[in-house]
């Protein structure tokens, strides 16, 4: 199977690629998938005051895995927390040509930045109030 | 050297060109039906088949009237299976294989099972993926009628101890089916010192044209029959019909005299450049795991995976380097290897296996930009694995509840 020349390049030149801290201030972290089917996303958020700052990944699967994450950090990036929630994984198919075998990796990667900004909310809702 | 390098050599081999000069003559020239009996373009066509059914025969220790040609190895155990069946079922319908097969005898065991036609016994396999002669041995009951056992597996090289499933299949009257797709022309093979009455192989894989592969049948002791699963003009003493193809066979006899002539030497060569493949890797990269049997494998064999790093996107890495692996995303099932599932290789392990597999035409050089271009990749993707983190930061990645997709 041939990729496409977007899935190549962010393959071979991963955008934003490492981690944070997860206790750091401001970090969502979010992990899914499993070892045993073959692909895990980490996707982390860092976000002042509601618009994500940075974001970071890494991911344990094929090609278009890690170049669905990648991609997601790319659109991540300078968004506010409710333009985040409304990345669907028919985005990330159609920018990158995605074969319907491959949907799946989308499907993750939409799931990654989900649980980053639950992780997210949930730490900030921990938080004290005067702190916020 | 020139890339992309072939390392892909148990899927297909490239067609050695003393082959190709055997075959030349037999497609305009010498054009003609090795079946037509009353005239000299049939009999400069039946020679020359005559002559590579006695090449191919001499590799395998075999007399020459006991080769039927046929498609391909596919096509080879579909005819053993299918074949011996429905021409013994009187006595029984009980085989027996095991569960590292090739598709070709797995699927067509699973046909005849699903209609009704026989019922079937998966043997396992141990860690190293080899099958147990006791095991056969006692899966045996008055209805079996046949055991079919490969050679060498084709994933991870592991060879089975043919010889004594022979014997035991010869001493209970069961007729013994080997697919040695694999072996054939890489290690030694003799149908008589390992008592094999029906075996499957396929020219490709020994640098011969693609579309042409044999079953051997035995002809004494016991004589071996098998019904033809194509009806026609009863070419081939009547169990596989279709005009033969001649400089396909013509090519098939002589990669055949080559292996039979440089096996040997051949198979030294590899051993000792699989051996130099596999060690550097292993020493240079944590965590990476052979799978397989440890020294009884095939000389061009090596399977290893890579902890916390994916097979598909290891090969994507290397896409200069022609190699395959057991990861879900390259098959067309969407499963991870059943072979190393079957050796008891865990799911994310056998995600992470690559095939190496070396042949005639690899060179010192190309396994030394292997080597490099291994080590590379997979500390690359390793740095950008969040299981290879976490199992840095202790963390035990079995404890982990992970969300099954």
């Amino acid at each position: 199977m041939a990729y496409s020349d977007k899935v190549v390049d962010h393959f071979n030149n991963p955008r934003n690629m490492g981690s944070f801290k997860k206790d750091e201030e401001g970090v969502g972290t979010g992990m899914v998938g499993a070892p045993e089917c073959g692909d895990v996303m980490k996707l982390q958020i860092k976000v002042q005051n509601d618009t994500i700052v940075d974001a970071k990944f890494k991911t344990f699967g094929c090609g278009s895995a890690i170049a669905s994450s990648s991609l997601a950090t790319e659109w991540l990036k300078g968004k506010t927390i409710n333009e985040a929630q409304k990345i669907k994984n028919t985005d990330i198919v159609q920018e990158l040509n995605l074969p319907p075998v491959k949907i799946h990796c989308s499907v993750l990667a939409e799931d990654a930045i989900k649980a980053a900004l639950a992780d997210y909310q949930k730490k900030t809702d921990e938080q004290p109030a005067d702190t916020k | 050297m020139k890339l992309p390098i072939f390392l892909d050599n148990h899927s297909t081999t490239p067609m050695d060109p003393r082959v190709l000069e055997a075959m030349l003559p037999y497609f305009v020239e010498k054009f003609g039906n090795a079946a037509s009996r009353n005239h000299a373009f049939g009999w400069a066509a039946e020679e020359a088949v005559e002559q590579a059914r006695k090449q191919i025969a001499k590799l395998i220790k075999a007399d020459s009237k006991e080769i039927v040609f046929t498609s391909g190895a596919t096509e080879s155990d579909n005819l053993a299976l299918k074949g011996v069946l429905e021409m013994y079922k009187e006595k029984g319908t009980h085989i027996i294989t095991s569960s590292t097969e090739h598709r070709a005898v797995l699927d067509t065991a699973k046909s005849l099972e699903a209609k009704g036609l026989a019922t079937v016994t998966y043997l396992p396999v141990d860690k190293h993926g080899m099958v147990h002669p006791q095991d056969v041995q006692s899966a045996i009951t008055d209805k079996t009628i046949l055991i079919s056992i490969m050679l060498a597996n084709n994933e991870i090289g592991t060879i089975n101890p043919v010889q004594e499933i022979g014997k035991i299949a010869k001493a209970k009257g069961v007729l013994f089916h080997c697919d040695a797709t694999q072996g054939v022309g890489k290690i030694p093979v003799d149908v008589q010192a390992m008592g094999i009455d029906l075996m499957s192989f396929s020219a490709h894989k020994l640098y011969g044209p693609k579309g042409v592969g044999a079953l051997y049948v035995r002809k004494r002791n016991p004589r071996v029959r098998i019904a033809a699963q194509m009806d026609g003009g009863g070419h081939e003493r009547g169990m596989r019909s279709g005009t033969l193809p001649v400089p396909l066979i013509a090519g098939f006899g002589k990669a055949c005299e080559i292996c039979e002539q440089e096996m040997t030497v051949e198979a030294a060569r590899l051993t000792k450049m699989r051996d130099h493949l596999q060690t550097d890797i292993m020493a240079a990269l944590e965590e990476s795991y052979l799978n397989g049997h440890p020294t009884n494998r095939l000389p061009g064999n090596l399977n290893i995976s890579f902890a916390y790093v994916e097979g598909e996107s290891l090969l994507m890495g290397m896409k200069d380097i022609a190699l395959s692996s057991g990861s879900a995303c390259t098959s067309a099932t969407l499963e991870p290897s059943y072979v190393l599932r079957a050796l008891g290789v865990g799911t994310e392990l056998a995600h992470s296996s690559i095939r190496f597999g070396l042949g005639r035409f690899n060179s010192d050089e190309e396994i030394d930009y292997t080597i490099k271009k291994v080590i590379e990749v997979v500390t690359k993707l390793r740095e950008m694995s969040p299981l290879y983190e976490m199992a840095k930061e202790g963390v035990d990645l079995k404890s982990v509840q992970w969300a099954a997709h």
